[in-house]
């Protein structure tokens, strides 16, 4: 399956791209993907434990299964107002 | 819409709460010349658009359920902002001064943590970087 992954902020300069699509084996959780991201980009391997995340742009616990098509997001720490 | 890329116009905020209620209590987020003990220049908003749309619906229905008599409206600015404009304004109206001020205040403290939303700090040497509240 396939879902398209977003970054942002710091992350997105991290990953050095606003978005892409990802394959993922069926049954794939959010901290499956976390873990893929954090053997490919420093900055993520640099942090203790997941940061919070969005599936279809609503926040969800780290062990949600994914399914083709979700829009995926992994959020650095907000900093609104 | 809860974004705008362009200046908050807070007279139509207050507008859009005015009712005969007794109080009206409005709080305006400006950008500011430092942060710790670094001078600022500029911030760039960036946000999760979609997403932060839901966020601030959602978390105007929590506050509409806190504050069942309290209407607030709130505008939140995206993009680069010199110091001085106005990043934030939330308008709370209710018949007394208490729930007002609680509501405003339970709005912007709820937007800081929920609402995707990222700032980045410009310096005069020209450097930038993201602001992580969490490092307090």
């Amino acid at each position: 399956m396939k879902v398209r992954l977003l970054h942002f902020a710091s992350f997105r300069d991290a990953a050095g791209r606003e978005e892409e699509l990802r394959e993922l084996p069926e049954g794939g959780r959010v901290e499956d993907l976390w873990a893929a991201l954090s053997r490919e980009i420093p900055l993520f391997a640099r942090y203790p434990s997941m940061p919070p995340a969005a599936v279809n742009r609503e926040y969800v616990p780290a062990g949600t299964a994914l399914r083709d098509g979700d829009e995926v997001a992994f959020l650095p720490p907000v900093a609104g107002g | 819409m809860y974004l705008t890329a362009e200046a908050i116009d807070v007279g139509a905020l207050v507008a859009e709460t005015r009712s005969s209620d007794g109080a009206l209590c409005l709080f305006v987020g400006v950008v500011r010349d430092e942060n710790a003990g670094r001078e600022t220049t500029a911030i760039e908003y960036q946000a999760y658009g979609t997403m932060a749309e839901l966020e601030m619906a959602r978390l105007a229905e929590s506050l509409a359920r806190d504050f069942p008599d309290t209407k607030v409206r709130m505008r939140h600015r995206i993009g680069r902002l010199a110091v001085g404009e106005a990043s934030v304004a939330i308008a709370a109206v209710s018949p007394h001064r208490a729930e007002a001020f609680a509501a405003c205040r339970a709005a912007i403290d709820r937007l800081k943590t929920t609402v995707p939303i990222w700032k980045k700090e410009f310096h005069p040497d020209g450097s930038s970087d993201w602001v992580d509240p969490s490092r307090g």
